[in-house]
């Protein structure tokens, strides 16, 4: 069961006969107590202040994607969250006692209701954010309430199937160690690169997204193209390479520890300076944001996206490179751009690159979320809604004029394929990584 | 004890303790959480000046990002109105100058009365979309509704007592009203008043760690 669908533009396991959206056997008393706890358990003071303070003003929904293309009200991003605001008051807000006399504890199928809205309408943009007069970070507050539900055995099939996968096999793409050592070699015979894999000791280690191993292998070889050429000292290394994290995705603090502390782990094993991450939005977000957390400590080694490493090598004049032809456009990856803070660093990339930027208005900080990020891509009955987003995308690359389009994030690109195949659109999503690869000077 | 006693005493006495204790009850339930401990290297040191940021920020429309502008107009219409009404009527000058001691120049009559026009009508509006509009229906609440009503009580029994003199009672009944809107503000969504610069705050600090748009 649960076999890998490696025949379509989109990855993620076969859509299920049968899908079962809830796990384990517990009582529905059981899952509410058991989802109650897992998000008060992690509640801040930014959380607590959040839950508190929306005026129901309806502005966050015009951001939200999910909203804009189908009209319907419920997608409105704070209304995903009404069930953990019934929780948050009934049992820890400042009136607790108060709404304890009036309100029933929270029903299990009230949350399993919510399950839809929960992840396959929210990608965790965070684009609701810029548009809150409030600022509450309704993307954070997902990601927490996706922890109780994880907790009450309420995670979608498909999730909780690449989430387990991923757990037990390293990967949630079947991107197993031997899987990495024959892809490894044949892309080392087949392209001719020296591709380092576990080597005992470098300055960085390099990462990658099963993505980008099962679907566009030759990102590696652009990496290891562009490691090569900066004369670093590097590797990949085979107990620690994959920076996905679907524990974070599907709501298991436990495994995204898991996840991180592998790649932590590898790193401190090789005495790398530098973790570098893959084209992969979230993977950012896991490793530079929530990385160290999981490890409990600063982590003694720096975390660089993709494209923050290249706009560094360009900044020192390290990576000189061909100019590209064409006019292009830059899909910013929501992790990275807008919630990451590291908007800047492709254009800086595109810029040496000598590309003429046309940029799909709103870009950067503001640009619309592709649909597929937060683990919606991996989901079925989730693909009419997030068909519905990327027409917004479509709409943007076309109003862009460039000739060509490029993002740093393998699950964007994925959707943008996805997207592509399902439209019959006459576009196609670069990595930017590739780009550069493929522009690298004579030494 | 007469009415507008009542009213000017324990009345008022009252709604201020309950506005003061029930805020500070409210923030405590907020602020006892504790702030997140983050050891990710940050991207920006500047946090508090992030968190001021976002609070300045935040008061302009946003860029890049559409929202509901007619909406956002009329919200921006109905503070403001409400500011100018509450501070800048002279009768209302001499009250906070009676209890505190402190006054300040009152503006022209005619104004006050053009903002509490545009507060009222705005008021209106948006009790009218909350009504109409699918998005706001979905999200209203018991809370929107009586928040509402509390705000244009004192307004409307305000305008009553234009032409002065004022009946002594519906002075009191004026002051009443301003005291359900006190006794109200720290429960329920009036509240932002003050939550506001917290839940900005927050996001700004969290956001600028990271280097992240707000
Ligand atoms: S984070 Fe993005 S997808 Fe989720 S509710 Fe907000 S705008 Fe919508
Ligand atoms: S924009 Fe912010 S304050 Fe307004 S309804 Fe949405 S979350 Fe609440």
């Amino acid at each position: 069961m649960n076999e890998l669908d490696f025949d379509t533009p989109r990855f993620t396991i076969k859509k299920p006969a049968v899908r079962h959206d809830k796990q384990g056997d517990a009582s529905d008393a059981e899952r509410s107590a058991a989802a109650v706890h897992a998000f008060l358990r992690d509640m801040t003071r930014s959380a607590a202040t959040y839950m508190e303070s929306c005026i129901r003003c309806g502005h966050c929904a015009e951001a939200c994607h999910f909203y804009v293309t189908s009209g319907d009200p419920q997608y409105t991003p704070i209304w995903k969250l009404e069930p953990l605001r019934q929780i948050w008051k009934r049992e820890a807000g400042p009136f607790s006692w108060f709404h304890k006399k009036l309100k029933k504890p929270i029903d299990s199928n009230r949350l399993r209701e919510w399950q839809e809205l929960l992840y396959d309408s929210c990608t965790l943009c965070g684009r609701c954010t810029l548009a809150c007069p409030m600022g509450i970070d309704i993307a954070a507050l997902v990601a927490q309430a996706r922890r109780g539900m994880f907790a009450a055995g309420l995670v979608p099939h498909e999730l909780w199937a690449v989430a387990e996968r991923a757990e037990r096999e390293g990967s949630p793409l079947g991107a197993t160690p031997r899987v990495l050592k024959e892809r490894i070699e044949w892309l080392s015979d087949e392209h001719g690169v020296d591709i380092a894999l576990d080597r005992p000791r470098a300055d960085v280690l390099a990462t990658l997204s099963s993505v980008e191993l099962m679907k566009y292998p030759q990102s590696l070889v652009a990496l290891a193209k562009i490691l090569n050429r900066l004369g670093e000292s590097w590797t990949f290394r085979s107990d620690g390479y994959e920076a996905t994290n679907f524990g974070l995705f599907s709501g298991n603090l436990a495994w995204q520890r898991d996840m991180t502390l592998k790649l932590v782990d590898a790193a401190i094993a090789c005495g790398a300076k530098t973790l570098v991450l893959p084209e992969c939005g979230h993977a950012y977000g896991a490793m530079r944001w929530q990385g160290a957390n999981m490890y409990g400590k600063p982590l003694p080694f720096r975390v660089l996206h993709i494209s923050e490493f290249l706009a560094e090598a360009v900044r020192a004049g390290r990576l000189k490179l061909k100019p590209m032809q064409g006019t292009v456009t830059f899909h910013d990856p929501c992790q990275v751009s807008r919630r990451g803070g590291a908007t800047g660093a492709p254009r800086e990339v595109l810029a040496a690159l000598g590309a003429e930027l046309r940029e799909m208005p709103p870009a950067g900080d503001a640009s619309w979320c592709c649909g597929g990020g937060g683990g919606v891509i991996t989901l079925h009955r989730a693909d009419e809604q997030r068909y519905r987003a990327f027409e917004i995308k479509m709409r943007q690359v076309e109003s862009s004029g460039a000739q060509r389009l490029a993002t740093s994030c393998s699950n964007c690109r994925l959707t943008f394929d996805d997207g592509q195949a399902h439209y019959k659109w006459g576009r196609k999503m670069e990595s930017l990584l590739e780009l550069v690869a493929g522009s690298l000077a004579a030494p | 004890m007469p009415l507008l006693e009542l009213a000017r005493g324990p009345a008022l006495a009252f709604s201020i303790a309950v506005l003061v204790f029930g805020l500070a009850w409210r923030l405590y339930g907020i602020l006892r959480y504790p702030a997140r401990v983050d050891y990710s290297e940050p991207r920006r040191r500047d946090l508090a000046a992030g968190g001021l940021r976002a609070i300045f920020a935040k008061m302009a429309p946003p860029k890049n990002v559409k929202v509901r502008a007619a909406a956002m107009a009329n919200a921006y219409a109905y503070h403001l109105g409400l500011a100018v009404v509450v501070f800048g009527f002279a009768p209302h000058i001499a009250f906070f100058e009676r209890y505190t001691g402190i006054g300040w120049p009152a503006l022209p009559d005619a104004l006050i009365y053009v903002a509490a026009g545009v507060t009222i009508v705005g008021l209106l509006i948006a009790l009218l979309a909350r009504l109409t509009d699918r998005v706001l229906r979905l999200l209203s609440s018991f809370d929107d509704y009586w928040s509402w009503f509390v705000t244009i009580a004192p307004l409307a029994t305000g305008m009553a007592l234009l032409p002065a003199p004022a009946e002594p009672v519906a002075v009191a009944i004026h002051l009443l009203s301003l005291e359900l809107l006190l006794v109200w503000l720290p429960f329920g969504k009036l509240a932002h008043a003050a939550l506001v610069f917290v839940s900005r705050w927050r996001t700004g600090v969290d956001f600028t760690r990271k280097g992240a748009a707000v």
